[in-house]
């Protein structure tokens, strides 16, 4: 009996119910958490049927170059079955913000987990690899993070990138790029890699991914660059709520403006809501409370490669990269219309100095033409 | 009087520029003024104080919509002008516009001597297209390729159709929509500096050759030196002495 209990895994309801949780507190929890997936409603029954069955799937979670922001915002997402499911003792296997062991202890009990479910696990990312002057930017417990990835991933069954940092390299890849962070799919081929990237990403968000691994055994549909289709594929200009605005043309044209109190699309400050792809409009932060468009701050793109490097924050006009901070695009094209305007002036002045001849040549023709027609 | 014949030229009058070529010419320019004008505004809306509701307007939601309906008729045209360059006449193949051998990049400096630097004497050789703009309209139909991707590529964002779903790749090419929006604003200055320099030269062309530039682009006609006529037609030039 005891041998039969230490051998069997738990599924994630029967961890559920142990750790005091109703049936009632489970079907709001997948109810919940399928509609956040994108779920049609009638798979409320397969996502409960999946949690009720499949035993827990170890997840290993690591951290590099990062600010534990996603941590932060995994934790505070809405349900706490969310973080009880996964972050809590049943799943977590290792992660260096929220596990109890530490030094020895903790790189065991990674290793075990890398050995005992080879194949199995999954592998979570929190953060860039430096790969500048031989990854000495980033070392745990004397090993490169480099290193700590390739062993870590060998065995996985799947990558979860967490955030801009492990998506795209986020602020420390920056220019000039001095740890050379890079993002994870750069360094770990043929594994399937999700990148769930924002800074942080919604704690709903990584949620959903999880669930999804765990329920359907699949990794979610992903767009052309890895990020989850359920929750990447609009722009936050597409939900966001001041859109009448932008369309009728009415805009903030500074912060401390009356449109501003008004209310007016934030276009103009420089939202990147438009090039921006993420759920924020819907899902918003904090259990739904705002999101930065909310609070009158346009979005800055925090889940978009590069979003440090392609221009200015708080303006709107295409700014041209190796030119300067004040200069943009359009500066740029008006000296080159002046310039050009300039040329074709002296062109038009040369033409009629080095090209006489040809052309009182032709006026002369023409003229005697006309005279020969008076003649006839 | 004599002399006076002796001089004058010989001119035939050449069909030169077919009725779908001059089509799309003319589509083509009136897109690519409402691009231009509806991508500034896109790119950097006037600011306009009113007290009305956003519901009684729409001014920038037109604008745009100016731009993509723009955008439709611009690819069409582009498309079926990329058609024409394999079946319309000798002036509207493809080999005007891409350098397949080392005499074309000769011609191109020569014309760059003769009308631009005006460093060598006067001479007219083509009838269609010289070698130089030949050449430069060949990066105007890169450019256009340009746009229609970048574009495109933001487009597939906004669109549930097929049709601009093709290009929902291209936003991975640059890294996301930041950098595809900035090229695709970037290359609106090509378009900017190519009509401008375009128009001028029309107007030199026609000026300093009287062959009646301008108004080939109208009725397809231009007016051509029987020797330049003989060096470009050879068969045709010979059959007709035969008679
Ligand atoms: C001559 C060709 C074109 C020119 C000069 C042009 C110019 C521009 C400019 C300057 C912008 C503003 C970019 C910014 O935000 O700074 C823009 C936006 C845009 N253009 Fe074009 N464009 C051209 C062709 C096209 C084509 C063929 C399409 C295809 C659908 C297209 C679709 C768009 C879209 C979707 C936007 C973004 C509009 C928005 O977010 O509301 N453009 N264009
Ligand atoms: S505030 Fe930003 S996201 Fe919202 S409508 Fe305006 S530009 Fe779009």
């Amino acid at each position: 009996m005891i041998q039969e209990i230490s051998t069997k895994k738990a599924t994630y309801y029967e961890e559920l119910l142990g750790k005091g949780y109703s049936r009632r507190d489970f079907m709001k929890f997948c109810t919940m958490i399928t509609a956040y997936m994108g779920l049609q409603a009638s798979a409320v029954a397969q996502v409960a049927e999946a949690l009720k069955t499949t035993p827990r799937v170890p997840v290993i979670w690591l951290h590099f170059q990062e600010c534990t922001c996603c941590s932060e915002s995994f934790i505070r997402s809405s349900h706490p079955i969310v973080a009880d499911i996964i972050l809590d003792k049943i799943s977590l296997d290792y992660t260096e913000t929220l596990m109890a062991a530490a030094g020895y202890q903790a790189e065991e009990a990674m290793a075990k987990t890398m050995k005992d479910y080879h194949g199995e696990y999954v592998l979570c990312v929190e953060g860039s690899v430096p790969q500048g002057a031989d990854g000495v930017y980033c070392m745990i417990g004397g090993k490169s993070s480099m290193d700590i990835l390739h062993e870590a991933a060998e065995g996985a069954k799947a990558i979860i990138c967490w955030g801009s940092c492990a998506s795209n390299g986020c602020v420390q890849a920056a220019k000039p790029n001095p740890t050379q962070a890079t993002p994870i799919h750069k360094i770990i081929k043929g594994k399937p890699i999700i990148k769930v990237p924002g800074c942080p990403p919604i704690g709903e968000v990584m949620a959903g991914v999880l669930v999804h691994i765990i329920t359907f055994g699949t990794i979610p549909a992903l767009d052309g660059i890895g990020r989850p289709k359920a929750f990447y594929s609009k722009r936050v200009h597409d939900s966001c709520y001041r859109r009448p605005y932008y369309d009728a043309g009415m805009f903030v044209e500074t912060f401390d403006d009356e449109n501003a109190k008004r209310g007016y699309c934030l276009y103009k400050v420089g939202c990147k809501g438009p090039s921006t792809y993420n759920a924020c409009g819907v899902m918003r932060w904090n259990n739904g409370v705002s999101y930065p468009i909310q609070s009158g701050h346009g979005c800055f793109g925090c889940s978009e490669e590069s979003f440090w490097d392609n221009g200015p924050i708080y303006q709107r006009q295409a700014a041209a990269g190796g030119f300067g901070i004040e200069e943009n695009a359009d500066k740029i094209g008006l000296v080159a219309l002046g310039v050009t305007a300039a040329g074709i002036a002296a062109h038009a002045v040369a033409t009629n100095l080095r090209k006489t001849k040809a052309i009182d040549s032709l006026i002369k023709e023409g003229k005697e033409s006309e005279h020969e027609l008076k003649n006839e | 009087m004599d002399t006076t014949y002796s001089k004058a030229h010989l001119l035939r009058r050449v069909f030169v520029w077919e009725l779908p070529v001059r089509y799309y010419h003319w589509i083509n320019a009136l897109c690519i003024l409402a691009l231009i004008a509806t991508g500034i505004i896109i790119g950097n809306p006037p600011a306009i104080m009113t007290s009305r509701e956003a519901y009684a307007s729409y001014w920038f939601g037109t604008t745009r919509f100016i731009h993509f309906a723009a955008a439709y008729i611009f690819f069409f045209n582009f498309i079926f002008r990329l058609y024409w360059g394999f079946v319309g006449n000798k002036y509207a193949r493809w080999n005007q516009f891409i350098p397949t051998n080392a005499k074309f990049f000769k011609d191109m400096w020569a014309i760059l001597k003769s009308d631009i630097f005006m460093t060598r004497g006067f001479q007219v050789h083509t009838i269609g297209h010289n070698r130089l703009a030949g050449f430069i309209y060949f990066l105007t139909f890169i450019a256009f390729g340009i746009q229609c991707l970048t574009g495109f590529g933001l487009y597939s964002a906004m669109s549930d159709w097929w049709l601009p779903n093709l290009f929902s790749w291209v936003p991975a090419l640059f890294g996301g929509d930041f950098m595809m929006r900035l090229v695709h604003h970037w290359a609106m200055w090509f378009f900017i500096l190519f009509v401008v320099v375009h128009v001028y030269l029309v107007f030199y062309h026609d000026y300093v050759e009287g062959r009646g530039e301008i108004s080939s682009m109208g009725g397809g006609w231009k007016f051509v030196d029987e020797e330049v006529f003989q060096k470009n037609h050879p068969s045709e030039a010979k059959q007709e002495n035969k008679k």
